[in-house]
């Protein structure tokens, strides 16, 4: 097990690496200067080459990039352009809001899309079976940002019972009713392509386990029916548990449109001011910490997947 | 041993007798199995139909897209002269929806054929000459799939600034690595097989050999493949048109549409989100086709 840790972690770390690499280059990859922002509109070039030099940027690349990861490691993710702000110190309540968001609206698609993936593989109803497959279509299908648009216009304008935008008293760290109430459409709409998905996935898997061999041994002895099940959800739960950690890390992604539509005020709502106002260390800054939480939840499904399946370990 | 002899014999006279099958190449048998299936052929013909609404807009469209009317803002579904009714400056819907599915659509298909195309190459030169040449290659590739695929697109689009080209450098950037990958694992499976080997006997250069042997093989799988992130592709596109990261507004395009109406949503629910049926449509098409596709690639024993 520790031998498995241990080889984990030397596969993600080059890993690690590259996203730096990768997010270090968004911000040279920016067309112009990248402190052609910063800069007064009148400078002279004594003083564009003063400043320069005061940020580093008069060094080569590989040299710019060696300081940016040494700040980055202690925590210094740089100061937003416009807000004149430490980014780490915009990002922390953001991501506070998304990760909210995203816990409900992953308990949601935990709920329906196993739900609807294992009423699918059992049912008999052809009827069922193909309305659930259909769904999970619609499901991958759909641009999750016209949902929202859709939810809003129907349960926020027509019925008039949930709100449209925002969130319920941001920050008081009390959760309450009223929390729940801003929350429910947004995580509906977040929740919905990972639905699809794991619907999908946990009915190819259970229908997969229910026609090996052991299973018709298991009925064939008389087991009681909830038993086999039980054999059934332990002999899926490993390739259902990689879908949805990756899921689950697509569905924070995906909550950079959803939260633009509903105004909610976390990772996506800060990329889209970044991208707006073009403040590219904001920009930066959000994308590195949501790409470096992405690979830690693929690295924790891939450390916990022995746990459920040893067969794996072995490999 | 008798037995046997006429059982051999009756086999001959019974091939004899059975009128002449006619031979299908594969891509035949695909084409006959793809065109037989009534999903796919709905869907292949709602795209045709939106492909030739865009294509021949100009023709179609019953009014000017950018023509806007201060008195006519926002006026429902069946409005005499606005059959789909007007949007948030009276410009008349039907028209903007067709002329949008020109952008929308190119959109969402030129990264996907961009990104085959590379990915494809990088794919086969990994899988191909393996060793250290794959490991470079595919290393990087994993970095990308290091991120979310919106985070990529909205990341790259966002450095880059609003702009299509920019929309579509930033697509084909998020789309070629997974396509590599595939093209990878389909060449690495042939490379060791007896008639690549063959062809290397003869000493055909290794040019020869992929665009002789490799292409050949692995040709159906990437494009099989490559069809089924066109719908992802189609709602990816418009999510950063939506974002604001595609074209400037006037223009015409089904997720900027979504985006300019959005503020209505009080005044007009349904006609701000009608863009969005379209986008769905689309995608749905696509990925069913794709999916069909795949099934009449299956050939059955």
């Amino acid at each position: 097990m520790l031998w498995y840790s241990l080889r984990r972690i030397a596969y993600i770390l080059p890993i690690l690496f590259g996203v730096s690499v990768v997010c270090f280059s968004l911000v040279h990859l920016a067309p112009g200067d990248p402190m052609t922002a910063v800069m007064p509109e009148f400078a002279s070039a004594e003083l564009i080459a003063q400043i320069k030099q005061a940020y580093g940027f008069d060094k080569p690349l590989p040299v710019q990039y060696l300081y940016w990861l040494q700040a980055i490691v202690s925590g210094d993710l740089g100061t937003s352009t416009t807000q004149n702000r430490p980014v780490l110190d915009e990002l922390i309540p953001a991501i506070w809001n998304t990760g909210q968001l995203a816990i409900f609206g992953m308990l949601i698609s935990l709920a329906a899309g196993i739900g609807l993936g294992v009423l699918a593989a059992y049912t008999r109803r052809l009827v069922t079976d193909r309305t659930i497959t259909a769904a999970a279509i619609v499901g991958v299908s759909v641009p999750h940002y016209w949902v929202g648009m859709v939810l809003v216009a129907v349960f926020a304008v027509q019925l008039g019972l949930l709100p449209a935008m925002g969130m319920a008293n941001t920050g008081t760290g009390v959760f309450g009713l009223d929390d729940i109430r801003f929350m429910i459409l947004p995580a509906v709409t977040l929740a919905l392509i990972p639905t699809g998905i794991i619907a999908r996935s946990v009915r190819a898997t259970v229908l997969d386990v229910r026609r090996q061999e052991f299973v018709q041994t298991l009925q064939a002895n008389g087991l009681h029916p909830r038993r086999v099940f039980m054999h059934v959800v332990k002999n899926a739960a490993p390739s259902v548990l990689a879908i949805m950690g990756i899921q689950i890390a697509h569905l924070i992604g995906g909550s950079i449109l959803v939260e633009t539509v509903f105004g909610w005020p976390g990772t996506g709502y800060l990329l889209n001011t970044a991208i707006a106002t073009r403040d590219l260390p904001l920009l930066q800054g959000t994308i590195l910490v949501l790409a470096v939480f992405f690979v830690l939840m693929n690295f924790l499904v891939d450390l916990a997947q022995p746990f459920l399946d040893p067969r794996i370990k072995r490999q | 041993m008798g037995s046997l002899i006429t059982d051999s014999s009756q086999a001959a006279m019974g091939a004899v007798a059975q009128p002449v099958r006619i031979q299908f190449t594969y891509w035949q048998g695909v084409g006959r199995r793809l065109t037989r299936d009534p999903i796919s052929m709905v869907c292949a013909s709602i795209l045709v139909l939106l492909v030739l609404a865009a294509v021949f807009a100009p023709l179609i469209a019953p009014m000017d897209p950018y023509k806007s009317s201060i008195f006519n803002r926002l006026k429902p579904f069946g409005t005499p002269g606005h059959l789909l009714g007007t949007d948030e400056l009276g410009r008349d819907m039907l028209s903007r929806l067709i002329y949008g599915g020109r952008i929308s659509l190119v959109m969402g298909l030129l990264p996907i054929t961009v990104a085959t195309f590379c990915g494809s190459i990088l794919g086969i030169v990994a899988g191909f000459f393996g060793g250290k040449t794959n490991m470079v290659i595919m290393r990087i590739t994993d970095v990308f799939f290091a991120f979310p695929s919106v985070l990529l697109a909205v990341g790259i689009a966002g450095a880059l600034g609003a702009g299509p080209v920019n929309v579509l450098v930033s697509l084909s950037l998020v789309f070629t690595p997974p396509i590599t990958r595939v093209a990878e694992a389909a060449t690495t499976q042939i490379r060791n097989q007896d008639f690549i080997e063959a062809a290397r006997a003869t000493g055909a250069s290794a040019p020869r050999i992929i665009v002789g042997h490799v292409l050949t093989n692995v040709t159906s799988l990437i494009l099989t493949y490559a069809s089924s992130l066109i719908g992802v592709s189609i709602v990816l596109a418009a999510g950063l048109s939506f974002l604001g990261l595609g074209l400037a507004p006037p223009t015409a395009d089904w997720g900027l549409m979504l985006n300019t109406l959005r503020p209505s949503i009080y005044l007009a629910p349904v006609i701000c989100v009608t863009p969005g049926i379209l986008i769905l449509i689309t995608s749905i098409c696509f990925n069913l086709l794709s999916d069909g596709l795949r099934t009449s690639m299956e050939v059955k024993p």
